[in-house]
């Protein structure tokens, strides 16, 4: 069977620069992709793609079969997307804006309540669930943003920093969570925290300036006796120069 | 239920979570009953209609509904939640059409709520309420006809003012093709032309709603007007959603 997740030669041009070239890969059911990279290097541009938000320039974007392209809705319904930002509506209270995302991906009634109630729990919502989204804090924002994804527990996840903001409690609940799910979803997260990614992920990418430079395991990327910050500055620094 | 209504709904309760609502409804409200009461002279002409009433609400919308369609994609963009409605599982066009009939619905809250007016009429004569329930039909096609155009507009632009400025612009145009200045300084130099102003003019078609008149071709202008304009802003959001 494909992979859950295809990327084909995945390439996005803004008016005279290339800010994703030519980028390849696939991700497995059980694999959490860690997609890391300098500012600017393409890791969102990347997940907007295959999201299905941005058009691609050139390339391919499939989940679970469907391209991203040509059949979004059949690709969307599979997967769960936390934006850069998070972006949420801000007028709306934690249960109604999940029980809006919730009802657009076709659940009613006492479903749509279990499983808005789930996603509240999964990220700590409960606290806050009729408070307008804009009088939380950043964290919890972000958590909505996330509950948002988890709602219909997708096959396939993609989030764009998930971990930004939160306390240091937050942080390894997410984490927690990240790793129980891994093992029936694919996984792709951006992050800045390279001990985040020894931590969850068994696979990492670095892209600089819109290129993969590198495609390997954590520990593979740590054996030759370097941190993974060493190898990140390294391969990055390398690049820019 | 639809994702188009899904979408709708939660529009609606947003327009009434920020102050947009009761803004709009009061200042419409306010100027609506005031030139009805004195440009309009809706007393001292002893007639027990709404025609003053219905002559100014076209000319209100001009300017209310693009105050209404500038923030529609403008605010998604701001806070980024465009990128949240169209990476859910629904056709791009259902997230156009609910933002739409969002809008539309609230013109229609609008409209109703000046039904003092009517009240007024009914308690000092005897009108014809057949005839003002088409006027009240009329106001809300052309409300659809401008939120339609403004809406595309609105996806056209980042930038709110711009927005503003080019809907009422537009809006206008189509608002005083009809008019016989317009056509009369046609008539004399290019014929054809005034005979397409005429074909495209809102206040035209909206003048035959308010004497009582629902024509088919009237009904079928102001959808094809509607549907053309939600396709344009589907088309324009496609292409310019992730700039
Ligand atoms: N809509 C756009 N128009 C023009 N350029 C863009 C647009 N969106 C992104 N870019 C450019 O594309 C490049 C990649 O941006 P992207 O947001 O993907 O970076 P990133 O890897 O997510 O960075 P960060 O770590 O800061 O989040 C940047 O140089 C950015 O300026
Ligand atoms: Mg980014």
């Amino acid at each position: 069977m494909a992979a859950l997740i295809e990327i084909e030669r995945l390439t996005k041009r803004f008016s005279g620069f290339t800010a994703v070239d030519d980028v390849s890969f696939t991700v497995d059911r059980g694999e959490v992709l860690g997609f890391l990279g300098p500012n600017g290097a393409g890791k969102s541009t990347t997940m907007r793609m295959l999201a299905g938000f941005m058009p691609p320039s050139a390339g391919t974007a499939r989940i679970c079969g469907a391209d991203v392209v040509d059949q979004p809705v059949a690709a969307k319904r599979n997967l769960g997307f936390l934006p850069e930002g998070a972006p949420t509506y801000p007028e709306m209270s934690v249960t109604g804006f999940l029980a809006f995302t919730g009802r657009i991906r076709g659940f009613r009634g006492s479903e749509l309540a279990d499983r808005v109630a789930h996603a509240m729990a999964l990220t700590q919502l409960e606290g806050v669930r009729l408070q307008p989204i804009e009088t939380l804090s950043k964290g919890f924002k972000r958590r909505v943003g996330l509950a948002q994804a988890l709602l219909h527990d997708p096959p396939v996840l993609v989030l764009d920093e998930p971990t930004d903001g939160l306390d240091p409690n937050q942080k390894h609940e997410v984490r927690e969570l990240i790793r129980r799910m891994a093992p029936e979803k694919a996984i792709v997260i951006s992050t800045h925290i390279l001990e985040e990614v020894g931590a969850v992920c068994t696979r990492a990418i670095i892209i600089a300036r819109g290129r993969v430079v590198v495609d390997a395991a954590p520990t593979v990327l740590e054996q030759s006796g370097r941190t993974l910050e060493e190898v990140f500055r390294g391969l990055t620094l390398g690049e820019a120069a | 239920m639809a994702p188009a209504l899904i979408v709708a709904r939660r529009e609606l309760a947003g327009y009434f979570a920020t102050p947009v609502a009761y803004v709009f409804i009061v200042i419409f409200l306010v100027l609506a009953g005031a030139l009805t009461f004195t440009l309009g002279n809706f007393f001292g002409r002893g007639q027990a209609d709404l025609i003053p009433f219905f002559s100014f609400v076209p000319w209100l919308f001009l300017f209310l509904v693009p105050a209404l369609t500038m923030r529609l994609w403008a605010e998604e963009r701001r806070l980024g939640t465009i990128e949240l409605l169209l990476t859910l599982p629904l056709p791009q066009w259902q997230a156009v059409a609910g933002k739409f009939l969002a809008a539309w619905a609230f013109c229609g809250i609008a409209l109703a709520l000046t039904f003092p007016l009517w009240i007024t009429v009914n308690v000092l004569g005897a009108p014809d309420n057949g005839v003002i329930l088409s006027g009240y039909v009329g106001c809300l096609l052309v409300a659809g006809a401008y939120l339609a155009l403004g809406a595309a507009v609105s996806a056209l632009t980042k930038n709110q003012v711009v927005a503003f400025v080019l809907a009422v612009a537009l809006c206008f145009v189509f608002a005083a093709a009809g008019s016989p200045v317009v056509t009369e300084f046609l008539d004399t130099r290019i014929p054809q032309l005034a005979e397409i102003a005429r074909a495209v003019s809102v206040a035209d078609r909206f003048g035959g709603f308010t004497r009582g008149v629902i024509s088919a071709r009237d009904i079928l202008f102001f959808a094809s007007f509607m549907g053309f304009f939600l396709f344009v802003n589907a088309v324009v959001l496609d292409h310019r959603k992730a700039d």
